[in-house]
């Protein structure tokens, strides 16, 4: 992690003070935010392609002289893998954007994953110093990108240097951000890494999750090349808990483990009617279209092409599902929740453009039953009307029923995108494992140990449903805890 | 790994016995657990039984009925050819124990995966009594195999080309007159076993059907093989296959079966 003194120590190079005083702070405010270019949604609601352009060089060597390397940049503070943002900006400025890049790879495992899906607005960018002059914050998510979109584009992936092989072999259990960015980590610091994964394709919620038109595939594949680069193995179609034991990696040798295996066990409401075909929970129905490439003809897959179909959840992978299911052919996709726009956990780019798609956004909704034809299909959803109350624990107001407000819609596909929990064939099959009630795995805060102290867990199987970001920043951090561990035995 | 098919055999104009290459779960499966298995890059992913293991050469067998699309392709692969995608084993293994005697009651392919209950439960002590029904002679499969841990076994089919002629609830019913039931453990098409929990429940007869839903990840993620059981939502994958059959609804889970036909 970074310490203080280094930054400053950075920031007061030569060619960062000639930088900061070739243009005055006034100036540098007076930039507008870039706005990236994005597809027409007209055209882009019927196909796959990536939604979102990305900046050109203009474009971003502009954008980062907005930034005005603070001497106290907070934007690091706002982020879980705490990259040297003013740094890798102002490597932009200097056009030097290989550079920047290498920045960028010295703290993140995915910086052209993360420059796509991470919620900067509530992130790096929350921090900006520009909000406290109200003006919007430098686009640091939008400028990630473009550095990693950059150097792929010409074939200069900076590859990182690593340590000398330490001979420990080090086993990570799940291939998504959790996983891929502890491996990053361990291998450069010289262990022998080998991650398992129990799906045939590595990259866990990166590629059944997250959508094409979000984050295409070969993106992520790009990134995970790197780190077979660096020496880090990859073991497909292996379940730990299942085909292989815990006492099975022991007697591999295995001197470490790190517990990633995901919250991929989805929610349903338990209300009349949820078991109708047709009923899908968004983590079938993304699985389908992402892993399983269920919408095109050349595969074996199948998928329904629903015409009228309600989403029900408010969260990014609810929007992810309503803009799949319109790029599939639905006439109306209707994303249902119970609250207001304003309280929706999605991001509110995603809303945007899920808006701009044609979604409809039914709000201060939730299902009570569905029903279904004389085949046992899904016809209709019933429909009760909510209304805010008092704030509740998580800082949110509590839906309430309006008594007697109902309606019932006509619907031919439904698509359950209300939560998960961490996979439970993990913390069962580990034995004497600490395991809250909700089924994460209990970790210590600072060090992502669990109670057996060869075995760290972090991601989304600590938190429960969290973000890719806050995932890879478990990696870096049970990563260096691990290493610790092993120079203190040493 | 390779998951390379060593031996084939042809147990039916269309039931073929695949032995693959699978040292790991060879080593790790027990009775009642599945695979899955995907082929070539377009592949589906779909659920299998594994009929038996040899760890001694790292095989497990499975035994594939050609119904579709996935199947056909599975069913045309010869020794030597290899499965691009094989994970397991998957699932809640059966509870082997000694119940008393116990009525096995196997529709059409569902003979295959009961196999190695049957020589577990045979290995437990039970006294063992098998129904294999079928349509006609030639899908009955493996009678060798389960006549071996079977003290009864009762042949039943729809034609009546070989044993008698009906349904295995008529097996049932002959086997119920001549003596105590402990346990029912049922394989078969989602509507045989409906037809069987109902005849059973009749009777008092505790009884488990191993259910076999449409699945796409086999390890919890989907829900795509979600049934109620007693009202509640189980997933076949991680909860099951093995379900008290009285609690199952199994018209819902026909309906579900039919989603993509």
């Amino acid at each position: 992690m970074i310490k203080k003194k280094y930054l400053k120590y950075q920031q007061n190079e030569t060619w960062r003070e000639k930088l900061r005083t070739n243009i005055k702070n006034k100036e540098r405010i007076g930039i507008h935010r870039v706005k990236m270019k994005e597809l027409n949604p007209n055209y882009r609601s019927h196909n796959h392609n990536e939604v979102s352009l990305g900046l050109t060089l203009e474009q971003a060597l502009l954008e980062s002289k907005r930034c005005l390397d603070c001497s106290e940049p907070q934007c690091i503070t706002g982020c879980p893998i705490k990259i040297d943002i003013p740094k890798f900006i102002k490597n932009i400025e200097r056009n030097n954007i290989l550079e920047a890049a290498k920045i960028l790879r010295q703290a993140s495992a995915f910086p052209a994953v993360c420059g796509r899906v991470c919620p900067q607005e509530k992130q790096c960018e929350s921090k900006c110093i520009h909000l406290k002059i109200k003006k919007e914050p430098v686009a640091i998510g939008s400028l990630e990108r473009f550095v990693a979109d950059f150097e792929r584009k010409n074939n200069s992936i900076f590859i990182p240097k690593i340590a000398k092989n330490n001979k420990i072999k080090i086993a990570v259990v799940g291939s998504g951000p959790a996983g891929l960015s502890f491996a990053k980590d361990m291998a450069q610091l010289g262990y022998q890494v080998t991650v398992f994964e129990a799906l045939h394709e590595i990259g866990g919620v990166l590629k059944y999750g997250i959508p094409e038109f979000r984050l295409p595939n070969y993106i992520v594949d790009i990134e995970i090349n790197i780190l077979k680069k660096i020496g880090v193995q990859f073991l497909n179609n292996i379940i730990v808990g299942k085909t292989i034991s815990y006492q099975d990696l022991h007697s591999e040798n295995y001197k470490g483990i790190f517990v990633a295996g995901g919250a991929g066990f989805p929610h349903f409401m338990n209300i009349p009617g949820e078991n109708l075909s047709g009923i899908l929970s968004s983590n079938e129905y993304l699985t389908r279209i992402n892993l399983m490439g269920a919408n095109k003809k050349e595969n074996d897959t199948p998928i329904i092409f629903g015409k009228k179909v309600a989403i029900i959840g408010g969260g990014n992978t609810a929007i992810d599902s309503g803009r799949t299911a319109r790029r599939l052919g639905a006439k109306k996709a209707m994303i249902i929740y119970r609250r207001s726009i304003k309280e929706m956990p999605a991001r509110i780019e995603e809303i945007k453009h899920a808006k701009e798609e044609g979604i409809i956004f039914m709000n201060f909704y939730s299902p009570i039953r569905y029903i279904g034809n004389e085949k046992g299909q899904v016809k209709q959803i019933n429909l009760q009307k909510m209304k805010l109350g008092k704030l509740d624990s998580s800082g949110r107001k509590t839906p309430i029923v309006i008594p007697n407000e109902t309606k019932i819609l006509d619907v031919d596909m439904i698509i359950i995108a209300i939560g998960v929990s961490p996979n439970p064939i993990v913390p069962n099959f580990f034995k004497g494992l600490n395991i809250s009630q909700l089924g994460t795995i209990i970790v210590n805060k600072d060090t992502l140990q669990t109670n057996i102290p060869d075995i760290y867990a972090g991601g989304d199987i600590v938190r429960g449903g969290a973000t890719v970001i806050l995932a890879m920043g478990d990696g870096r951090k049970a990563a260096f805890s691990m290493h610790r561990a092993f120079n203190i035995k040493n | 790994m390779m998951n390379k098919i060593i031996k084939k055999e042809i147990l039916s104009e269309n039931i073929v016995k695949l032995e693959i290459e699978a040292p790991l779960i060879s080593k790790s499966r027990k009775a009642g657990h599945f695979v899955i298995v995907k082929l070539g890059t377009n592949g589906e992913r779909i659920p299998l039984t594994i009929v038996n293991a040899n760890t001694q050469s790292g095989t497990i067998t499975i035994i594939v009925q050609n119904v579709g699309t996935s199947t056909k392709k599975i069913c045309a692969l010869n020794e030597g050819d290899e499965i691009t995608d094989l994970v397991g084993p998957l699932g809640k293994a059966t509870i082997i124990s000694n119940f008393g005697t116990i009525i096995f009651a196997c529709g059409g392919v569902g003979i295959a995966p009961m196999l190695p209950i049957v020589e577990a439960m045979k290995k437990a002590g039970n006294k063992v009594i098998t129904i294999l029904a079928s349509k006609t002679k030639q899908l009955i499969i493996l009678e060798k195999e389960i006549r071996k841990f079977s003290d009864k076994v009762i042949i039943m089919t729809n034609d009546g080309s070989y044993g008698i002629k009906g349904l295995v609830t008529n097996g049932i019913k002959i086997a119920i007159k001549k003596e105590k039931i402990n346990l029912c453990i049922t394989i078969g098409p989602a509507i045989m076993m409906k037809y069987v929990s109902i005849l059973t429940k009749k009777y008092n007869i505790p009884t488990i059907a191993s259910l076999n839903t449409i699945m796409v990840d086999g390890t919890g993620m989907c829900g795509a093989c979600r049934v109620s059981v007693g009202g509640k939502i189980k997933f076949v994958c991680i909860d099951g296959p093995e379900f008290d059959a009285h609690k199952v609804n199994f018209d819902e889970m026909i309906a579900r079966l039919n989603t993509y036909n």
